[in-house]
C-alpha cells in the first residue's frame, strides 16, 4: 500500500497513546521533585497591601513561599507582547506591566501573587491557602463595553480610557463614499463570544535547575518550545539560551492556548533556582479556566453596501476587542492583522475600512484561539452576506457567486494578495454534497413533523503560514515566521527529520514521514521525526496558524533537495556516471537507462565511510534548511449546515454538516479530515454551546465543565468532507493548511442555518435553546407594538 | 496514612497512602501508571476512566483506600501478551485519536459500554455510543472517528464473545 502523498496512512504515533505510554509533562517526575501551588487573587481588581507568609512557611513540607517582590528583585522581567501594533495616530500601543507574580496590584481573578514550593502537591496546595494576602478592592471593568464608559476605572495607568490601541486599516473616506452611494446597506451588530480553548491536557511545567552547570531544563506543555526558550532568555532573564533547554514532550492539544509563555513556567524556573529543587506545577481545570488565554470576545458594528445588482461596494467595520487584563504574547496581532486583513472574505470588495480598538478589562488575557482573528472576520462577513441576501430577497448562494473573486492573484484593499482559489467550485462542491436542491422537500417533511428546518452557508477564507518574515516584521512582529528542518541520513540509510514544527495531535510523525518516504522511495518505518526539544532541534517557530504543512514541511522539502543533490553526486562518482543521469526510486539510486545502481543505504554508508567520495566533498549526509515562505497561504471553502429546530423548546439539532475545503495538496486525507472534524466541533461549540461569562464584578461564572459547556459526542453530527485542490503556488508541495478551517468556517454556517429556520436574524452565539426559543417567539409575535 | 492492597492489571499491589489519596493519584504517583490522565476536577472529562471490578469508573472521584481488595484495570492492562485489545486497534484504524490525552479514558469507556450492551443483549447503535460518551470529553476529534472506532470494535468484540461461547 502506498504511503506517499495522498495516502490514508494510519498514524505511527498512535501506539504509545493507545497503550497508555504517551509521555506528557505531568508524567515527568525527576529526582528531588518538589511541587508548586500558586496563591491567586480572588478579586478582579485590587491593590495588594500586604502578604503574610509566616503561617504557610511553617506548614508541613513547605520549602519556600515566594512572592512578586522577590521575583522582580531577582531581575525576572515582565511578560511581553511580541507584536507591536500602532494606533492610527501613529502612537505605539499602551502596554501595561505584567509581572509573573503581581507585586502591588492584581487585575483579574486568578492573577498570581505568590507561590508555595513544598514536598508534595497536597502540601503545596494546603500551604497556599495559609498565605494571608490583604487586598484593597478597586472598581472593576469586566467587559469592553464597561471599560469604555466615561469615568471607568483604569486597568493600567498608561492606557488612558483602557485603550491599548486604536488601529485602522483601509480607506475610510472612500468606504464612506461607497456606502453613501449604495443601493442597499446591511447593518450588523455582531458579538463574537468569548471562549476558553480547553485542550484536554491542562498546562504543566517541570523546571530543573542544575547548579553545577548553572543550567535549566524546562519540560512544558508548549506548541513552540524554541520560542519559549527565546522569550524566557531574552525578555524574562531566566537564563541565557545556551543554559536553558526547553522540552515539549507529548502535548495534549493546544489550539493556541499553549503558544504563550505564562507566569507559571517563568515562576517554576526561577523557583527551581531559588530552592535548589526541581519544581513541578500542573494546572487543574479550574486553574486553566482562569489562567489559559481566552479567545475571541469582539463586539462589532458593521455596514456593508451593495449596488442594485447585489455587488458589494463597500464594507465598514468597527470592532471592540477585549484583550483582558494584560497583553498576552500575540494578543495585539490577533484582532488586527489576523482579523481585519480578512474582511474581504472571498469577495471582490474595492472599499474596506476597519477600525479596531484593543481594550483592557479585568479579565483573563485574551489571545489567539484556533483560527485567531479569522473566525471573527469570517463570522462577520458571512453573517452579513446571509443577512444581506435575506434583506434583498436574493438566494444567499447567488449573492455570494455574484461577488466571488474569480481571478488570481487578487489584491484586496486590506493588505492580502490571494494567490489561488476556486471559490465558485467550492460552493458547487458543497451544494452538491449537501443536496441543497433537495432542501425544500426536506424542509416540508420536517414541517409535517412540526419541526423547523434551516440551511446556512459559510464561504470562509483564511490566511495561514503567516509570512514572509520581512513582511510580518514590517507589520510589527517581533519574530520571523520561517521554519527549519534538518534531514539526517544515517550510515544504514534510515532517516531522522529534525523539525521546528511541534505536533500536539496533528500527526506529524506520520505525515512528515510520508513526504520523506515518497521522495526517497523508503518505507515510512525507516523515517523518524524528532521535534519538541531545543537540545535536539536547533531552532524552530513551532506550530500554530496551520503552518506546519505549508511552512514546516516546505523546510523539510528544501533540506531534502540538498540531500538529494549530495546523494546524486556520491552515486555518480561511485557508479562512474553523470550526475544528471542519476535517479532515485524505489529505495535505490540508479543510473537511468542502465542496470547500474546503489541501494539507498549503500549511499548512506559511502557518505560516512568516506572511502570513495568525489574530490573535496565533506563526509556525512546531513542537510539543514531554513524556509521563509513568499506569501501567506489561503485555504478556503464552503460549509453548509442544515439544522432542525424544535419550536416548542428551541432545541436545535444539526441534521447535516457539509464541508467543501480547498487546502491545496493533501498529504494524508485521514488526518486532514480529522482536523476538520475537530475544528468543526469547536465551531459548533462556539455557535451553540460555549461562552465564557463574567459577572460585572469580574468573577468568572464559567470556571468548570459544570458551567462551561463543552461539545460532547451527542451534540455533534458526523461531518461530510469534500476536498477541492487548487494548488498553492507559494510553496513546493502546494499546501495551504487545514488546522483551523473547521473552527473558522463553522460558526456562521450554523447561525445562518438556525436564523433561516426560525425566521429571525437577531441571534447571538452561543445559540442555546433558550436564545433560539426566545428569538423564535419574537419572530412569531405579531407586530403588537406597531 | 492507611495501607491499601488491591490488584492492578492482574498484579497484587500494596501501599501506605494518605487517606485522601484518589485512585488516579495512587495509579499515577504510587504505581507510576501514567496512562490514566486527569483533565478536569469535576468528574466531567473522563480522561481518568479505569475499570474497577469490571466496570468503568472515574478514578478522580474514588478514594484509593476505599478500594481494598478491588481489581483495577487501566489502559496499560488491556493488551493481552502484547496483542492489542480490539478497541485499541480500532482507535488506530479509524484515527480515533489526535493528541491522545483523552484516549485512554475513551478506550476504557468504550470497552465498558460494549461489555454492558452485550451483557444486556442491547444493540450499541451510533446514537447509543454518542449517549454513552456523555462522560468523556475530547477536544481534538469532533468525536466522528471515536464513534466509528467504538462501533467497529463493538462488532469485533461481539464476534470474539460469540467465538468464545
Amino acid at each position: 500500500m502506498s504511503t506517499g502523498i495522498g495516502a490514508r496512512v494510519k498514524r505511527k504515533e498512535d501506539k504509545r497513546f493507545i497503550t497508555g505510554q504517551g509521555r506528557y509533562t505531568d508524567d515527568v517526575r525527576v529526582d528531588n521533585q518538589a511541587y508548586a501551588a500558586f496563591v491567586r487573587s480572588p478579586h478582579a481588581h485590587a491593590k495588594v497591601t500586604s502578604i503574610d507568609k509566616s503561617e504557610a512557611e511553617a506548614a508541613e513540607g513547605v520549602i519556600a513561599v515566594l512572592d512578586g517582590r522577590q521575583l522582580t528583585g531577582d531581575g525576572i522581567g515582565n511578560l511581553i507582547c511580541g507584536w507591536a501594533v500602532s494606533s492610527k495616530d501613529g502612537s505605539p500601543m499602551n502596554m501595561g506591566p505584567w509581572s509573573a507574580l503581581a507585586t502591588d496590584r492584581v487585575r483579574y481573578v486568578g492573577d498570581a501573587v505568590a507561590v508555595v514550593i513544598a514536598e508534595t502537591k497536597q502540601q503545596a496546595r494546603d500551604a497556599a491557602e495559609l498565605v494571608a494576602v490583604e487586598y484593597e478592592e478597586l472598581p472593576v471593568v469586566a467587559s469592553s463595553t464597561a471599560a469604555l464608559e466615561d469615568g471607568a476605572v483604569q486597568v493600567h495607568d498608561n492606557a488612558p480610557g483602557n485603550i491599548v490601541f486604536d488601529w485602522e486599516i483601509g480607506d475610510e473616506a472612500a468606504t464612506d463614499a461607497a456606502l453613501a452611494g449604495a443601493a442597499h446597506v446591511t447593518e450588523m451588530r455582531v458579538v463574537n463570544n468569548r471562549l476558553s480553548p480547553n485542550p484536554m491536557e491542562p498546562r504543566s511545567a517541570v523546571a530543573i535547575y542544575d547548579s553545577a552547570e548553572d543550567h535549566y531544563t524546562l519540560y512544558t506543555t508548549s506548541q513552540n518550545p524554541h520560542v519559549a526558550r527565546l522569550v524566557l532568555s531574552a525578555f524574562y532573564n531566566v537564563a541565557p539560551e545556551h543554559k536553558l533547554r526547553v522540552i515539549a514532550p507529548d502535548v495534549g492539544g493546544g489550539f493556541g492556548a499553549k503558544i504563550y509563555i505564562y507566569p507559571e513556567e517563568i515562576t517554576c524556573l526561577w523557583a527551581s533556582m531559588k530552592t535548589g529543587r526541581s519544581v513541578k506545577w500542573t494546572a487543574d481545570r479550574s486553574e486553566a479556566f482562569v489562567t489559559d488565554a481566552h479567545g475571541r470576545d469582539h463586539v462589532t458594528h458593521a455596514r456593508m453596501g451593495f449596488d442594485a445588482n447585489g455587488k458589494i461596494v463597500g464594507f465598514k467595520v468597527d470592532t471592540h476587542a477585549n484583550l483582558g487584563a494584560y497583553m498576552s504574547l500575540f494578543s495585539s496581532a490577533t484582532p488586527t492583522y489576523l482579523y481585519a486583513t480578512l474582511l474581504s472574505g472571498q469577495y471582490d470588495i474595492q472599499n474596506i475600512y476597519g477600525n479596531v480598538k484593543g481594550i483592557y478589562t479585568n479579565t483573563v488575557p485574551v489571545d489567539a484561539y484556533r483560527g485567531a482573528g479569522r473566525p471573527e472576520a469570517t463570522f462577520l462577513v458571512e453573517r452579513t452576506m446571509e443577512t444581506a441576501a435575506r434583506e434583498m430577497g436574493m438566494d444567499p448562494a447567488e449573492l455570494r457567486r455574484r461577488n466571488f473573486i474569480g481571478s488570481f492573484p487578487h489584491q484586496t484593499p486590506v493588505i492580502m494578495t490571494y494567490d489561488a482559489g476556486d471559490f465558485a467550485g467550492n460552493l458547487d462542491m458543497g451544494q452538491a454534497a449537501a443536496d441543497v436542491a433537495g432542501f425544500p422537500a426536506r424542509k416540508a417533511e420536517a414541517a409535517s413533523r412540526g419541526k423547523l428546518r434551516g440551511l446556512g452557508y459559510s464561504c470562509y477564507i483564511e490566511a495561514c503560514g503567516i509570512a514572509p518574515s520581512a513582511a510580518v516584521g514590517s507589520l510589527g512582529a517581533g519574530v520571523g515566521l520561517w521554519e527549519s528542518a534538518e534531514v539526517r541520513v544515517n550510515p544504514v540509510g534510515t532517516i531522522e527529520i529534525l523539525t521546528g514544527s511541534h505536533s500536539h495531535g496533528q500527526g506529524h510523525e506520520t505525515t512528515f514521514a510520508q513526504i520523506v518516504g515518497e521522495r526517497f522511495g523508503l518505507p515510512i518505518e525507516n523515517v523518524s521525526i524528532v521535534h519538541g526539544d531545543t537540545d535536539k532541534v536547533q531552532f524552530g517557530m513551532g506550530t500554530y496558524g496551520s503552518r506546519s504543512g505549508a511552512v514546516g514541511m516546505s523546510a523539510i522539502v528544501k533540506a531534502m533537495d540538498k540531500v538529494e543533490a549530495k546523494v546524486k553526486k556520491i552515486a555518480a562518482h561511485v557508479l562512474e556516471a553523470s550526475e544528471d543521469d542519476i535517479v532515485i526510486e524505489g529505495g535505490a539510486v540508479k543510473v537511468a537507462g542502465t542496470d547500474k545502481q546503489m541501494l539507498w543505504h549503500e549511499v548512506g554508508l559511502a557518505a560516512y565511510t568516506a572511502h570513495n567520495l568525489p574530490a573535496g566533498m565533506e563526509p556525512g549526509l546531513k542537510e539543514t534548511a531554513f524556509y521563509d515562505p513568499v506569501n501567506f497561504t489561503f485555504p478556503a471553502g464552503c460549509y453548509i449546515a442544515e439544522v432542525e429546530v424544535d419550536p416548542e423548546t428551541g432545541v436545535t439539532k444539526i441534521i447535516q454538516f457539509t464541508a467543501a475545503d480547498d487546502f491545496g495538496t493533501v498529504i494524508n486525507p485521514m488526518i486532514v479530515e480529522g482536523q476538520v472534524h475537530g475544528g468543526a466541533a469547536q465551531g459548533i461549540g462556539q455557535a451553540m454551546l460555549e461562552g465564557v461569562v463574567y459577572d460585572e464584578d469580574g468573577q468568572l461564572l464559567t470556571g468548570s465543565y459544570m458551567d462551561y459547556c463543552m461539545p460532547r459526542a451527542d451534540d455533534v453530527p458526523f461531518y461530510r468532507i469534500e476536498h477541492n485542490k487548487t494548488i498553492c503556488p507559494g510553496n513546493p508541495l502546494g499546501m495551504k493548511g487545514c488546522g483551523e478551517a473547521g473552527a473558522i468556517g463553522t460558526p456562521p454556517a450554523i447561525i445562518n442555518a438556525i436564523t433561516d429556520a426560525i425566521g429571525n436574524n437577531d441571534l447571538q452565539m452561543p445559540a442555546t435553546p433558550l436564545k433560539v426559543w426566545t428569538a423564535l417567539q419574537a419572530a412569531q409575535k405579531p407586530m403588537a407594538a406597531e | 496514612m492507611t495501607k491499601v492492597s488491591m490488584k492492578v492489571n492482574g498484579k497484587a499491589v500494596s501501599r501506605d497512602v494518605p487517606d485522601n489519596t484518589l485512585l488516579v493519584e495512587f495509579l499515577r504517583e504510587q504505581l507510576r501508571l501514567t496512562g490514566t490522565h486527569v483533565g478536569c476536577d469535576t468528574s466531567q472529562c473522563g480522561a481518568c476512566t479505569v475499570h474497577v471490578n469490571g466496570r468503568a469508573i472515574k478514578s478522580c472521584t474514588q478514594l484509593a483506600v476505599s478500594l481494598e481488595g478491588a481489581e483495577v484495570t487501566t489502559i496499560e492492562g488491556i493488551a493481552n501478551d502484547g496483542e492489542l485489545h480490539p478497541m485499541q486497534v480500532a482507535f488506530n484504524d479509524h484515527h480515533g485519536l489526535q493528541c491522545g490525552f483523552c484516549t485512554p479514558g475513551m478506550i476504557m469507556a468504550g470497552i465498558d459500554m460494549v461489555n454492558r450492551y452485550q451483557a444486556q443483549g442491547k444493540d450499541l447503535t451510533e446514537e447509543a455510543i454518542r449517549f454513552e460518551l456523555e462522560g468523556n470529553l475530547c477536544r481534538c476529534t469532533g468525536y466522528h472517528n471515536i464513534v466509528k472506532a467504538i462501533d467497529d470494535a463493538a462488532g469485533k468484540m461481539t464476534g470474539m464473545a460469540r467465538a468464545a461461547e
